[in-house]
């Protein structure tokens, strides 16, 4: 059975752990887990799969081997772009990241994030090369993100994130998970299946 | 149809596809939840990414890939939703499949874990991809958890030359806005080009749209539209016909609207545009040279930095004249009829050059049917290319067509990514199929229209 006990649950407030820098814009989920990886009918394995092409051609140099264990990993502009597959996030996930920061995400990559309960915090350019920078100085420091006060620290430092109002509503209350707000609203579906004209053979 | 807890909306879904990579963990997820499916007469499924495009005869030689279908079939058949399976006739890519078969039309939500899924907005449909957990929500509650959009127009005037196709339109659009360009945008595509188009052109652009990094891509329907899916397996018949049309009359963007942005290209100085590095926002038209770092954008230097190195191609040089090992017609952009008519017409009384290897996949059974019946399979075999069975093909490597190495393939697909084609050094030139005939014939990147060119002259010798 996988431990699924270890994954983001219930109420999500602040991610402390050491930090991973994955420099590059438009890294895209075709590298983040590449298409052969896709062939299975669980996540479970992905953990050990991410970033699989980059790794074997760095030769044990990628972050994602140099840096085992740290939770919060640091990107640039468009993290994410490319194919919508949750198995990118999951491999992430699996591979133990908590949460992302970065410059920019690509759309559906970001809601996958917030499904999985993984926040994806942004911040102008500068921001971001200054916590990179950082973390390069002092690549074992432990680094914590509060999501109520959007803020990133380093033992000695802090900078200011964004995130939508709302997305961070859902990560601290726990709401992140909307399978069932949306399975209450049953009756609400039902209702319109019976009013759509294209279900209801435009019988008006 | 309401707001959720965070803002966000909650959208009822009008029709959801499935496939065999992102819907076994949703099922999956499902059962330890102890859900049920909501509505699966709203859900249709079919199997394209990992199914081998020559010998289709079950169990397949992949166990995984067997496994994945099996999967597949099970779920479906649990939960009593309608599957398209190999050799129903109805198989295929499920962006091709669904507009096919009647399913796809006009004011539908659309939704499908799969990102190409914007395909479907060519009928004026609200269609999206969406990740797996998602795909579980959907199954669950016919409804989903979205972000408002804003809407960019994407007006485009005058009319596409001899020789230019869908492709190049929407290449030409990723590349000047970017790839980032359309990230929280839906685009909607109009203008007397975009209205010109075919249906299955019109797919084309929408397909391309997420590459753009916009959500969803649209076109408003017009007769074409109606046309089209007058006819089809699950298009409404007889009065529900008429009244279907007077309904989907009505969705029309109105005239006075306000939109987010708006963004006029002239289609008429669009050539056949070709990419030369590793996103398809990296494009260039044929007669251009590779853009020189000192000529690009600050924010777009590292990203061509790389595509040099990986790529091994040099800034300042041309791509017309460089040699290809491998060519492939097909894909959920550019695997319809019209695309193989394209791109058979450039085959036609040719050969493939030497060394090259090349192939065509139909995007789904019907397209095959329908070429075979006007020959379309005979033109492309004399001329040297592989005909095969519909699926996603080279397209990724989820199945076995692949590259091999560093080799390079001139794709009528719509990603260049590193590794897309199933090789870690693979490289892929992204183009309209034509495009790629003409390679395949060449043994080179060249312009088509030199080809077309000829082609009249001979005729009118
Ligand atoms: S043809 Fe390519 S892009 Fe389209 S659905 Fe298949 S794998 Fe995805």
């Amino acid at each position: 059975m996988e431990q699924d006990k270890v994954f983001p649950s219930g109420e999500i407030k602040q991610i402390k752990g050491s930090c991973l820098v994955l420099k590059g814009d438009d890294i895209d989920t075709d590298r983040i887990i590449p298409a052969r990886f896709l062939k299975c009918v669980s996540f479970k394995d992905l953990g050990d799969q991410v970033f699989a092409d980059d790794r074997i051609e760095m030769k044990g140099s990628h972050p994602f081997d140099i840096n085992k264990g740290s939770s919060i990993l640091i990107v640039n502009c468009n993290f994410g772009c490319g194919s919508s597959r949750e198995h990118a996030p999951q491999a992430l996930m699996r591979w133990g990241i908590r949460a992302i920061i970065g410059q920019s995400f690509a759309e559906i990559f970001f809601g996958n994030c917030l499904a999985l309960g993984i926040p994806c915090a942004t911040s102008e350019k500068k921001t971001i090369q200054e916590i990179q920078q950082e973390i390069t100085k002092s690549p074992t420091a432990k680094f914590n993100l509060e999501i109520q006060k959007l803020v990133f620290e380093s033992p000695n430092k802090s900078w200011n994130l964004s995130m939508e109002n709302g997305q961070r509503e859902m990560l601290l209350s726990g709401r992140w998970d909307v399978t069932s707000q949306l399975i209450d609203k049953e009756n609400k579906v039902q209702s319109i299946k019976k009013n759509l004209p294209y279900l209801t053979n435009f019988k008006e | 149809m309401d707001k959720l807890h965070g803002g966000s909306t909650q959208l009822f879904i009008g029709l959801h596809l499935i496939h065999e990579v992102t819907s076994p963990q949703a099922f999956a997820a499902l059962k330890d939840k102890g859900l049920k499916v909501l509505s699966p007469e709203r859900t249709f499924a079919t199997v394209d990414h990992i199914v081998p495009t020559t010998n289709q005869n079950r169990p397949f030689a992949d166990p995984l890939a067997e496994e994945m279908l099996s999967t597949l079939e099970n779920n479906c058949s649990s939960h009593g939703i309608k599957l398209y399976g190999l050799g129903s006739g109805k198989q295929g890519i499920v962006h091709v499949i669904a507009p096919e078969l009647g399913l796809t039309q006009p004011g539908m939500t659309v939704a499908c874990g799969d990102s190409h899924t914007s395909t479907h907005g060519a009928f004026g449909a609200i269609a999206f991809g969406i990740g797996t957990s998602q795909v579980r929500d959907v199954l669950a509650s016919q409804s989903l958890a979205m972000n408002k959009l804003k809407v960019r127009r994407i007006w485009v005037t005058g009319q596409l030359s001899e020789g230019v196709y869908a492709k190049d339109l929407i290449l030409h659009i990723i590349r000047t806005i970017g790839v980032k360009g359309g990230v929280g945008y839906a685009y909607e595509f109009a203008g007397p080009a975009i209205e010109a188009l075919s249906m299955e052109e019109r797919m084309t652009i929408c397909n391309m749209a997420i590459e753009g990094g916009a959500r969803c891509g649209y076109v408003n329907p017009d007769n074409k539209t109606f046309a089209y899916l007058n006819g089809r397996l699950h298009a409404p018949k007889g009065k529900e016909w008429d009244k279907a049309i007077s309904w989907w009359k009505k969705l029309k963007t109105n005239t006075e609207a306000i939109f987010d942005d708006e963004m006029i290209f002239n289609g008429t100085e669009i050539s056949p545009t070709v990419t030369w590095g590793i996103t398809p926002g990296q494009g260039i038209a044929i007669n251009e040279a590779i853009p020189c770092p000192e000529d690009l954008d600050p924010a777009d230097k590292p990203i061509a930095q790389e595509a040099y190195k990986y790529m091994n191609i040099d800034p300042g040089t041309y791509l017309t004249g460089l040699p290809i090992d491998v060519c492939f017609i097909g894909s959920c952009t550019n695997g319809r009829l019209s695309d193989l008519q394209a791109a058979a017409e450039i085959a036609k009384g040719n050969h493939v050059a030497k060394g090259i290897k090349a192939f065509v996949v139909p995007g789904s059974e019907q397209v095959a049917k329908e070429a075979k019946r006007i020959g379309l399979d005979k033109i492309f075999k004399t001329a040297g290319f592989e005909w095969r069975e519909p699926g996603c093909s080279m397209c990724l490597a989820m199945n076995p067509d692949r590259l091999e190495g560093s080799q390079i393939s001139a794709s009528s697909s719509n990603r260049n990514f590193k590794g897309r084609q199933g090789s870690a050094t693979g490289r892929t030139l992204l183009m309209s199929p034509a495009m790629v005939a003409a390679a395949a014939i060449k043994g080179e990147v060249t312009d088509v229209r030199e080809m077309l060119l000829q082609k009249e002259n001979t005729i009118s010798n």
